[in-house]
């Protein structure tokens, strides 16, 4: 691995993770969402470095895009906030 | 105070994995079984991504568990969300959400033809670059998705979709029967067609048909999700 | 350099796993039950993937740019594997949050703690 793939690598980590803190603990479900789905598009940038190219194209095919309507689609016909009764 | 005790416990769980996986080190090569796998996959089947050679030939099996697996999500959505219908008015009550803009209408007329192509490519070159039955039909079904969202009066057929998706089950499992009859060792998903050589499309014998019925399954199983998901309000009601 | 990348590879993997099953084990709400298990699906995929790397591999495709050359591979068992698993978890969160709509059709409420008869 050169010095780039690292840095994009690590890069690539850290929003991971980021993303998985903030889709955790955000109390708006349509924010949590769109965390969600930068999970994925990190994820499937982290495949691609690993030179999983198949992967990559399956986690950007449906995490990112199929997996984000159907929560949204979800939240649409229940209740947008976390705490809302 | 419960949440200290489960973050501690996290941190036990997580120190434990990470313990057991550091001595698995990041980058060292431990192939034993993909090395046999890896030395078939061009010489004997002439297919040059390895990854399908695994998904539809050496590990075929699992793969027809799997569709049977999305298959059963799919009817279960069906029966759990749209089994009963509007008792309060006779009439279908229309999607409660308000129409696209005619810009989203516009592009997502314009996108749709190019991103049934990309599928279509992604899933009949499945044996030689990135990609196959699942990522196609992935694709195909997002671009099912776009004039799903910006069309309130588009409706996806249940009726062909249920017939594509039989078809393409039924074309996957005869495909596998008839490696029992023609196949040189009589096993399920043998090989019985010309491989060809290897990095044409024409290469791979039975691998890339199969992937077309899988490509075929998995667009109509989860175009007919969304559909599901999309229609919600159209049928259902509260009960 | 190795011993850096094995644990932040793995550490960043097992790190999402945690907050997933976190966010399982302390919400309420189930649709942010369902987004702590896509989470988690998240990380354990990384986590084979991980596994399946090899240093200077290539991806495991024989295209006419690696023919004839003695290249390394990576393991594409896991590729594989990861790839099924991944069109599952779709699969199960369109039944969980399928499920989950349909409580709140029931119930008009989605907090768990606010579904009586879910209690015993």
């Amino acid at each position: 691995m050169d010095t780039i793939t690292l840095l994009l690598l690590f890069f690539s980590l850290i929003v991971m993770i980021g993303a998985a803190v903030y889709a955790a603990i955000m109390k708006d479900l349509i924010f949590a969402t769109i965390g969600t789905s930068l999970i994925s598009l990190a994820l499937s940038v982290i495949f691609y470095l690993l030179h999983a190219p198949d992967v990559a194209l399956t986690e950007a095919a449906i995490g990112v895009a199929l997996s984000t309507i159907v929560f949204i689609i979800a939240i649409r016909n229940t209740k947008r906030y976390e705490d809302e009764k | 105070m419960r949440k200290l005790v489960i973050i501690s416990l996290l941190l036990v769980l997580g120190y434990y994995l990470l313990d057991t996986f550091a001595g698995a080190e990041f980058g060292k090569d431990r192939k034993v079984l993909s090395n046999y796998y890896l030395e078939k996959s061009p010489s004997e089947l002439q297919v040059a991504n390895a990854v399908t050679a695994i998904v539809v030939n050496f590990r075929g099996f699992d793969t027809l568990g799997e569709v049977t697996v999305l298959f059963l999500a799919a009817t279960g959505m069906g029966t759990i969300l749209l089994r009963r219908r509007s008792k309060h008015t006779g009439l279908n009550p229309q999607r409660t959400s308000p129409e696209a803009s005619k810009i989203v209408q516009a592009a997502g007329k314009l996108l749709f033809p190019a991103i049934m192509i990309l599928g279509a490519y992604v899933f009949i070159h499945g044996h030689l670059t990135p990609g196959g039955g699942f990522q196609g039909g992935a694709i195909i079904a997002t671009g099912f998705l776009l004039l799903l969202i910006s069309y309130r009066q588009f409706k996806v057929e249940h009726k062909y979709v249920t017939w594509i998706e039989s078809l393409a089950g039924l074309t996957f499992v005869s495909i596998g029967l008839l490696g029992i009859v023609l196949g040189p060792h009589n096993s399920f998903l043998e090989n019985f067609l010309n491989v060809g050589t290897l990095n044409e499309l024409t290469s791979g014998g039975v691998i890339a048909l199969v992937y077309i019925a899988v490509g075929f399954k998995v667009a109509a199983e989860l175009t007919g999700i969304l559909d599901t998901l999309v229609n919600i309000r159209e049928t259902g009601d509260i009960d | 350099m190795n011993q850096i990348l094995t644990y932040s590879v793995y550490g960043a993997a097992i790190l999402t796993m945690l907050i997933g099953i976190f966010a399982i084990l302390t919400k309420k709400n189930l649709i942010k039950i369902v987004i702590g298990m896509s989470i988690m699906d998240s990380g354990f995929n990384l986590l084979l993937i991980a596994l399946g790397y090899i240093k200077g591999g290539t991806a495991p495709i024989f295209s006419p740019a690696v023919e004839g050359k003695d290249v390394i591979m990576v393991d594409p068992v896991p590729q594989a594997l990861v790839l099924t698993a991944i069109v599952i978890g779709f699969g199960v969160t369109a039944v969980a949050l399928s499920l989950v709509i349909r409580l709140y059709r029931k119930h008009n409420t989605i907090k768990i703690d606010e579904i009586k008869t879910l209690r015993w």
